[in-house]
C-alpha cells in the first residue's frame, strides 16, 4: 500500500508542496477567484493577469493539504502564457485524466502529470480538482463580461 | 466483566481487512460499528414482525408497536427519565435540535430574547439557533473556551442576566473532548429563569447521563454513536416542556382528530412523531441499548477513560505532534482526542493512516468556528469506543511515524 501511496505522493508533489511557485497576489488581475471544497476546508484564490487574449500572469494563495496545494503550483505554472483556448485545454484534459481516461498527448500537462496517482485515490480527487474548477469559473466568468 | 476481546468477537466489521491490515477504527465520534446483537435484532424485526405501528389490528402491527414502545420504556430508564413520555424519536440528533428550535423556540422566544451557546458546539447545535434567531429576531450569545479547551464560565451570570431565555450546550466536545458542567451551569440557568438544552450526542454513548441528575430540560443524541442504526436520534424532554410547544411536522400519527380546514393533536410524546417512523431503527437502538446496559456505562467510561489517557501519553512524546484540549483524561474530558503533526494537513495523515489500515477522521468536525478559535483549517482527530485496545493504540503511533518518515523523505528534485 505504501508504494501506492508513492504514486499519490509522487516526489515532485511534494515538491511542489513543500516549495510553492506562483505564490501570491496580482494587484492588477482581470481574473480574481476563489473556491473552496465545504467539507475538507481546502481554499484557494487564483489572480490571472490577461495580455492580448492571453494569460500573462497567474498567482494563488491557499490552504489545505499537499495534494490541492501542490496541483495549484503545478496548475499556475502551466497556465502562464498560454492562450484562453489553450488553458481550456489543460482543464479539460486534467478533467479526463481525473476520471481514468488518458490524457490528450498533444496537450502539455508538465508536472500536472505527477496527478495521474490521485485516480486510484477516489476521496482525494476532489483536492486535486479544486484548482481547474475554481479557474474555470474565474475564466467562464472573465469571458461572459 | 469488561472483556475487550469477547467484546471484539461480537463486532464482525472488526474481522475485515482494510488495504491488507487489520482494521483499527478509531472514528467513533463519527459513528460506531455494530455489534451482532442489533443486527440480529433488526433482521429479527424485518424477518418476523415488520409493520406499521399504532393503527394496525393485526399481529403484526400490534408486536411491532409493542417493541417500539418498549424501547421509549428503556431510553427513559437509560437517561433515567421520569417517563418514557418525555422521549420522542427524530432521525437523528441534529433533527432533535431541529424540532426542539422550531417547536419551542417559535412559541417562547420573541424579538429580542436572547439564545446562549458557545464556541465549541457542533454545527448542528448553532444552525438550527441561527434559523431561529432570524426567524424570531432573537439574539445568540457565546461562551468562549479556555486555552485548556474548557468554558469559560466567568461571564456566565452576566449572559445568564442579559436576557438569556435557552441555553443550548453540549455535554461532551466533539473534537476537544472536553465534558461541561451542564449541571453547574443548568443550576444558574433555572436562577435566571432559563431552560437548558444538552447535546449529548457525544457523551450519551460514552458515560453514564442521568438527565435529572443532570437537571437539562431537554437533551439530545443520536442512536448511530451508540452501537445502534443510523436514522434514529431521540429528544428528551420534561413533559412539561413538551406539553407548551407546538408540532413540528404534521402529518399522520401526530394527530388526534382531523377536519377539513384543522387539526387537534395527539398527546405527548406522539405529537412530535408526525409519519411513519424508522420502526426498525428504533427496535434496533433498543438492541443497542441493552447491550450497553449488560456493559455497564460506568465500565464503558472508564474503559474510554484509560485508553485516552494512554493515548494522550503516548501522543504527547511524538515531536511535532500538537493536541488541542486538556491532557488529563477524566470526568472533564472523555475519548476524543484531535490532533495535528507540523506542516502536514490532516487529510494527508488521514490518507496515510488509512493504508495502515487505520481508520480516523480528519477534517473541521463540523464545528469551524472552533477551528478558528484554535487558529487551524482542520484536525485529525482519534476517538475511542468499547472495543479499542491499547494495542491499536499502539499501531497508531507507529502509523503516524511511518507518517512523518513518509512525508519528510529527501525531494530527489530540490
Amino acid at each position: 500500500m505504501l508504494d501506492q501511496l508513492d504514486e499519490l505522493y509522487r516526489d515532485v508533489i511534494l515538491d511542489h508542496f513543500r516549495n510553492p511557485t506562483h505564490v501570491g497576489e496580482l494587484p492588477v488581475a482581470q481574473v480574481k477567484v476563489e473556491g473552496a471544497n465545504p467539507l475538507c476546508g481546502d481554499e484557494l484564490t487564483f489572480h490571472l493577469q490577461m495580455q492580448r487574449g492571453r494569460i500573462h500572469q497567474v498567482r494563488f494563495r491557499g490552504k489545505g493539504c499537499a495534494i490541492s496545494q501542490a496541483a495549484a503550483s503545478m496548475f499556475a505554472t502551466q497556465l502562464e502564457g498560454k492562450t484562453i483556448q489553450e488553458a481550456w485545454r489543460i482543464v479539460d484534459t486534467m478533467k479526463a485524466l481525473m476520471q481514468g481516461q488518458d490524457p490528450d498527448d498533444s496537450v502539455d500537462l508538465g508536472d500536472l502529470e505527477a496527478l495521474a496517482g490521485v485516480r486510484k485515490f477516489p476521496v482525494r480527487v476532489k483536492c486535486a480538482a479544486l484548482s481547474w474548477n475554481v479557474v474555470e469559473q474565474g475564466l467562464k466568468n472573465y469571458s461572459s463580461q | 466483566m469488561f472483556d475487550v476481546r469477547r467484546i471484539r468477537e461480537d463486532f464482525p466489521i472488526l474481522s475485515r481487512k482494510v488495504h491488507d491490515k487489520p482494521l483499527v477504527y478509531l472514528d467513533n465520534a463519527a459513528t460506531t460499528q455494530k455489534p451482532r446483537h442489533v443486527l440480529d435484532t433488526l433482521i429479527d424485526y424485518y424477518s418476523r414482525f415488520n409493520a406499521n405501528i399504532h393503527r394496525g389490528v393485526h399481529t403484526l402491527s400490534d408486536e411491532a408497536t409493542c417493541a417500539y414502545e418498549a424501547v421509549r420504556e428503556m431510553t427513559a430508564r437509560f437517561l433515567r427519565a421520569s417517563s418514557s413520555r418525555t422521549i420522542v424519536f427524530t432521525r437523528n440528533a441534529t433533527e432533535a435540535v431541529n424540532l426542539f428550535a422550531h417547536a419551542w423556540g417559535r412559541v417562547h422566544l420573541v424579538a429580542g430574547d436572547q439564545i446562549l451557546l458557545s464556541e465549541m458546539e457542533h454545527h448542528s447545535n448553532l444552525v438550527p439557533w441561527q434559523l431561529l434567531a432570524k426567524a424570531t429576531g432573537a439574539r445568540l450569545a457565546f461562551l468562549s473556551i479556555t486555552d485548556e479547551g474548557r468554558l469559560d464560565l466567568s461571564h456566565l451570570e452576566r449572559l445568564l442576566a442579559d436576557g438569556t431565555k435557552l441555553v443550548s450546550l453540549t455535554l461532551m466536545s466533539n473534537v476537544l473532548g472536553t465534558i461541561n458542567p451542564i449541571r453547574q451551569i443548568a443550576e444558574a440557568a433555572h436562577r435566571h429563569g432559563a431552560l437548558i438544552l444538552a447535546d449529548g450526542a457525544q457523551a450519551v454513548p460514552h458515560l453514564p447521563v442521568d438527565v435529572q441528575q443532570l437537571d437539562c430540560d431537554a437533551l439530545v443524541f443520536s442512536a448511530h454513536k451508540m452501537l445502534g442504526p443510523t436514522g434514529v436520534g431521540v429528544l428528551y424532554a420534561s413533559e412539561k416542556l413538551l406539553e407548551s410547544m407546538e408540532p413540528f411536522l404534521g402529518g399522520g400519527e401526530m394527530i388526534s382528530d382531523v377536519q377539513l380546514t384543522s387539526a387537534t393533536w395527539n398527546e405527548i410524546p406522539w405529537k412530535f412523531e408526525a409519519g411513519t417512523p424508522n420502526i426498525g431503527g428504533v427496535i434496533g437502538l433498543g438492541a443497542a441499548l441493552e447491550y450497553l446496559t449488560r456493559l455497564g456505562m460506568d465500565q464503558v467510561f472508564a474503559h474510554d477513560l484509560e485508553l485516552t489517557s494512554y493515548a494522550l501519553s503516548r501522543l504527547s512524546e511524538v515531536d511535532g505532534l500538537t493536541l488541542y484540549g486538556s491532557r488529563e483524561a477524566g470526568m472533564t474530558r472523555g475519548g476524543v482526542i484531535a490532533f495535528n503533526l507540523d506542516g502536514l494537513h490532516p487529510h494527508d495523515v488521514g490518507t496515510v493512516l488509512d493504508a495502515e489500515g487505520i481508520a480516523i477522521r480528519a477534517g473541521h468536525h463540523c464545528a469551524k468556528p472552533l477551528m478558528r478559535r484554535l487558529g487551524v483549517a482542520a484536525t485529525g482527530r482519534v476517538s475511542f469506543y468499547i472495543y479499542n485496545t491499547k494495542e491499536e493504540v499502539d499501531r497508531l503511533m507507529e502509523a503516524l511515524q511511518t507518517t512523518k518518515a513518509f512525508f519528510n523523505r529527501q525531494s530527489v528534485r530540490m
